[in-house]
Order: C-alpha cells, then structure tokens, then sequence
C-alpha cells in the first residue's frame, strides 16, 4: 500500500479579467499538496475554497477533451493529467500557474483559441474526396494504409504545442505544430484527394513548414505523442516528392546539404549560404558579418575546404540512395 | 588504475568550419583530462534536419554509415554538436527499432561493404565530461577556478528534446523544462550559473535562412535574457547556438530594439579556462564577440 504524503506548496496564480483589468496580477496561495492530486485538483480548490470567482476551462477529466492545458512553470500541462507531484520534483515547491498564452488570456486561465482554430481551419483538416451517394461496398483502408497516418490522428487539439512554439510566438502567420499535423494526417489518408492544395498552403513562405526553428518544443510537449515535428519534416519530404518545392531559398537550403555531401562529404557552409541565396542577396545580407568572421579566422577558403575520407564511397551510396529529385 | 576513456571523435562540419576554436578546445580538454579521441575522418556531415527534409532515406544512409566508422573502431561516438547528437541519435533510435528499415539501409551499405549493426554508443562531449569523467573528478582537476564569473548557461534545443530520444541514447535525459548539467559543470568549475528564461530555448539558427526575423528574435531574446541576468559571458555545448548568438548580435538587436552583444563561449573553452589551458590552446581569438577577460 502506497502512503499518501502532504508539501506545502506556494502557488503564484495569474489572475486576470479583461473585462475590468487593465493589467494581469499574480496572486500567492499557500496549499497543503498530497501526493495523489492532479493540477486540475489544485484549479478546483483554489476555485472553492479560495476564490469562486477564478475561471479555468475543464471537461472530460481523462486526457482527451483538451480543455484543462495551462503552464505550469513554462511547461504546458494538460491539467487533469498532470501530477502534482511530477511538477514538484521538476521544479520545486514554488509553482507558477498561467494560462496557455498570457497575451490571450480572457480571465485566469481561459484563453481565447481563436488563432488556434483558425489555422487549422486554414490547413483543410479534413477527408478531401468525391462521394459515391450510392456504394456498392464499404471504403476499405487496410492496416498497413491506415498506419502511415502515423499518430497524427491522436490530436486532441489541446493547443500545447500551438502555444509552445516559438516560431509561432514571433511570427503571428505560422500556421504552427498542431494544425501541421492536421494537415499531414489527411495527406497521409489513402481516401483523400487534396494533397495538393493542402501542399501548397504549408508550402507558402512565412506561414509554412519551412518557418520551423526545429527546436522539438511540439513534440515534448505533446500529451498524445503525436509529435508534430515529425509529421512537419514529412510534410517536408511530400513537398519533395510531389515535385511541388518552390525554388526559393528555404528549398535551396535543404537540397544545397546534399550538393555539399556529395562533393566534399562535409558541408560547404559558405557555398551553402551562396547556394541557397545567390551570390549577390548574399552579400548584401551576410557580407558584414561574413567579414567579421573572416577577420577572426571563422571562414575557410574553398582551397581549404576539409574532405571525408572515403569520398568514393560516399558518392557511390549518394547515387545508389537519393529517391527524391529537385 | 582507472580505464582510459577512449571515444570515436565526430566533429560534424562546423568545427572544421566556422568554428575552429571549437575543435582546439575539445582535442586541448581531452588532453587535460586523459581523453583519447579517435578522429572520425570518414564521416559526412549529419544533414543538420535540413537533409532530411529533402530526402529522409539518404540521410539515413548517411548517419547510419558514419555510426559504422565508431563500430568499426569498437568505440562509443562522441558528438561536439547538439544537431549532430540528434540527428545521429535519432538515426540509431530509428533503426534500432525498425528491422525493415535498417534491412532497407544495410542493403544500400552493403554495396560500399558496411553494415550498421547498432552496437556503438553515441554521446555529447559534455555527458562525455559529465557522466563518464565525473563531476567530482572533474572538480579535483581545476587549477584556475572560474569564480569571478557569471556565466548563462545556453543549452540549446537538440541536447535537450526530445528528452525520451536523450535518455534512450546516453540513459540520462536533461529535464528539457529545467536543464541542469550545464548549470552543474559551471559549479564545479566554481563558476556562477545566472538562471533566466532562454536557457532552454531555441537559437533560430536553423531558420536563419528561411525565417530570418523569427531567427532574429529569438537571437535577441536569448542574448537578452542573459545581459539581464547579470552575466559576464554565456556557454553553450552547440557550435551552432555559438555561431548563431557570437556572430548575429547586430541583426538580433536590431531585432529587439536593443544592443545585445556579449561573449559566447564553447562548453569546451570554459572548462580548458578552469583546467588551465592557455587562451591560444583554446582559439579565444576566434570570436566575433570579444572575448577580453582573459
Ligand atoms: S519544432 Fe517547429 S513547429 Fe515544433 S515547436 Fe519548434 S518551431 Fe514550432
Ligand atoms: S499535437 Fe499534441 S499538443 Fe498539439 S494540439 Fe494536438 S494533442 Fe495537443
Ligand atoms: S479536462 Fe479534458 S483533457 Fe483535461
């Protein structure tokens, strides 16, 4: 039999109503902790016992409604499945409660989605195909078409990656994780007939899968182990493979690696940034702190250029493997 | 008498590049410490996740056939990159786990007469430092201690997510929420480890091309956090957060509406500071950002 032990914890609680606040607040509330509660615990005491008038969103209860995600400490939760105890081994007894996205917050911990729904309505997140009004049999999909949706279909749309990435947060246009994944999950269905419309919108500049900074945040956070990422760098490849790649420089970039390799084994970075830019926006963009790095000893000559050993080799697999073209 | 720690050295490209100062400090350290490294001479580059956008399978067969060269050796693969680390990592995970996959890649292998067979271990040159040197034997080794310094430590996204890789591969994953080994190895050099929001965040560096105001601002913002936290210099184990925070500090203050310039120095280069290596051991010439305590 497990025992049931108690912490006092200090929580700072992030209050906030637009309707009359100009400004957010954090209020301090000391709670003794047991070692069974969730997050979605400590929202209904403070609730009931402190505040009636502190607002949270929650329904289901089980992990699969989305509506309890918050951060706790930065590190976005879904509040009915995260133990109390977790948190405090991860950070201590002083725990900061806060809505999704502060610039979002409505009151305390409930924000506005909008955004949120808004991209992914924007990704066609659904089946794209002509329906015979009559079949003659069922729509079969077989086991093995059904597993290339990977986990993308696990989404429960609890906005923990959306409000977790950082390209997202810096650039207000990026479609962002979780509609991705959306969009990668209906190109990935055998019965869907719009992969390349849906190509053509994560495929756009500025908004596009080409904006991801790869920092991984979405798929940590993930409660549902969707990782987006993943579904984002196989959007990628159907770029690729659909022979829909704009020849621009986010492209350029990702295929100018495999020029590099071929030649050297190792990266070219200079040619690399010339290959992906033009010679001449190189310049004008990189030339100052190319120079910089000149100066300390940062850039290497083309005649210098280091090589792998065994290039052979590597030229042979590069030709035996590539199985996409540009 | 304590084993000798042996591992197969892979630079990834910019330490052969952009940062040489970074391959100095790493052979300088493992001297101190008694480190072998076995250059990887063989090795391609990684594809730093850009490779795999544009075709995953050749990636693969790259990263699957530079982790032959470490087997080859009978060595564990020891990385001086976050971005090699995963990519590397990742690979080993996916084929480890993936019979017709690494069937797949070995059929390609087979032609140049390697095969993958998953036997090596892969690791940073920190956890390296960290978890096989150790903190406390590490610590008995510091002649010059660093203790006048605030240091921000910059741990950089691909040590440290997707954590569950991380654990898989060296059986100890960073917390990616609250990192600490970083901030650990600043203690026991006798440093001040300043905490602030961006030590866990991303660089941009791998957008600065395609996104290059996101890139920008999250330059500045880490840059920032740090400046505000009181510290002299920052630290990263990544050659690219290095480049990235060393080289783009007028584009990233522009950026934030802020000057934002400061030194930014290799994992490497801290610990050869505290263990008494020279300045020229170190390549601390080699910053765009001044590096003038030294
Ligand atoms: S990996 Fe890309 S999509 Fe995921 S959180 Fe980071 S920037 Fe956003
Ligand atoms: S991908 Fe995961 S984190 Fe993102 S909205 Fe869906 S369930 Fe939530
Ligand atoms: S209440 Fe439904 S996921 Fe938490």
């Amino acid at each position: 039999m497990t025992t049931i032990t108690t912490q006092t914890i200090t929580f700072n609680v992030f209050r906030f109503n637009a309707e009359t606040d100009y400004l957010p607040h954090y209020k301090t509330i000391e709670m003794e902790v047991t070692s069974e509660e969730v997050v979605l615990d400590i929202l209904n005491r403070i609730k009931w016992d402190v505040d009636g008038s502190f607002s949270y969103r929650r329904s289901c209860r089980h992990g699969i409604c989305g509506a309890c995600a918050i951060k706790v400490n930065g590190k976005g939760v879904l509040a009915c499945k995260e133990r109390m105890n977790d948190l405090i081994e991860l950070f201590g007894t002083e725990l900061t409660l806060e809505p999704l996205s502060i610039k979002r917050a409505v009151k305390d911990m409930i924000i506005d989605k909008e955004d949120f729904w808004k991209k992914h309505e924007q990704v066609k997140p659904y089946l794209i195909d002509e329906i015979d009004e009559h079949p003659e049999s069922e729509n079969l999909v077989t086991p093995k078409e059904e597993a290339q949706l990977l986990e993308a279909d696990y989404c429960i749309q609890c906005g923990l990656c959306h409000y977790s990435c950082p390209s997202l947060e810096n650039n207000e246009s990026y479609i962002g994780p979780a509609a991705f994944a959306a969009a990668y999950r209906f190109n990935a269905d055998v019965r869907d007939k719009a992969t390349l419309d849906r190509l053509d919108i994560v495929n756009a500049p500025d908004q596009g899968v080409w904006d991801c900074v790869k920092c991984f945040e979405c798929q940590e956070v993930c409660p549902k182990e969707v990782n987006p990422i993943e579904k984002i760098t196989k959007l990628h490849n159907q770029v690729f493979e659909n022979g829909v790649a704009i020849n621009n420089v986010a492209t350029r970039h990702a295929v100018g690696f495999a020029h590099s390799i071929k030649k050297h084994g190792l990266l070219d970075e200079a040619e690399l940034v010339r290959y992906s830019e033009g010679t001449v926006p190189m310049l004008m963009k990189h030339g100052k702190v190319g120079f910089k790095m000149f100066k300390v000893g940062k850039v290497v000559m083309p005649w210098n250029m280091p090589k792998s050993d065994k290039l052979d080799e590597v030229k042979a697999l590069i030709k035996s493997s590539s199985t996409v073209k540009f | 008498m304590e084993k000798k720690l042996t591992y197969a050295l892979f630079t990834g490209c910019t330490a052969k590049e952009s940062t040489p100062e970074q391959l100095m400090s790493t052979y300088a350290v493992a001297e101190k410490l008694g480190i072998e490294l076995v250059e990887l001479s063989e090795a391609t580059c990684c594809g730093a996740s850009h490779l795999q956008d544009y075709d995953d399978f050749l990636s693969l067969v790259l990263n699957a056939r530079n982790i032959c060269y470490a087997e080859s050796r009978g060595m564990t693969m020891v990385t001086i990159c976050n971005t090699c680390q995963l990519n590397t990592a990742m690979t080993k995970h996916r084929l480890d786990n993936d019979p017709e996959l690494k069937a797949r890649v070995n059929e390609k292998l087979a032609e140049v007469g390697l095969e993958y067979k998953g036997t090596s271990e892969i690791t940073h040159f920190l956890y390296a430092i960290i978890d096989d040197f150790g903190l406390e034997t590490l610590k008995e080794k510091v002649v010059t201690p660093l203790s006048q310094f605030n240091i921000a430590p910059f741990y950089g996204c691909h040590n440290i997510r997707p954590s569950e890789l991380q654990n898989e591969t060296h059986g100890k994953a960073e917390n990616p929420y609250n990192p600490n080994s970083l901030d650990d190895l600043i203690v026991t050099l006798g440093g001040v480890n300043v905490d602030y929001e961006e030590k866990n965040k991303c660089c941009g560096f791998h957008a600065e091309l395609q996104a290059p105001k996101t890139a920008a601002l999250l330059t500045g913002k880490a840059l920032m956090g740090a400046m505000d936290a009181n510290a002299d210099w920052m630290v990263t184990p990544c050659p690219l957060c290095h480049l990235k925070l060393d080289t783009q500090y007028e584009h990233a203050g522009h950026a934030v509406g802020r000057d934002v310039k400061m030194p930014v120095l290799h994992m490497q280069q801290m610990v050869g500071l505290a263990l008494g290596c020279t300045p020229a051991e170190l390549g601390l010439k080699h910053h765009v950002s001044k590096v003038n305590f030294v």
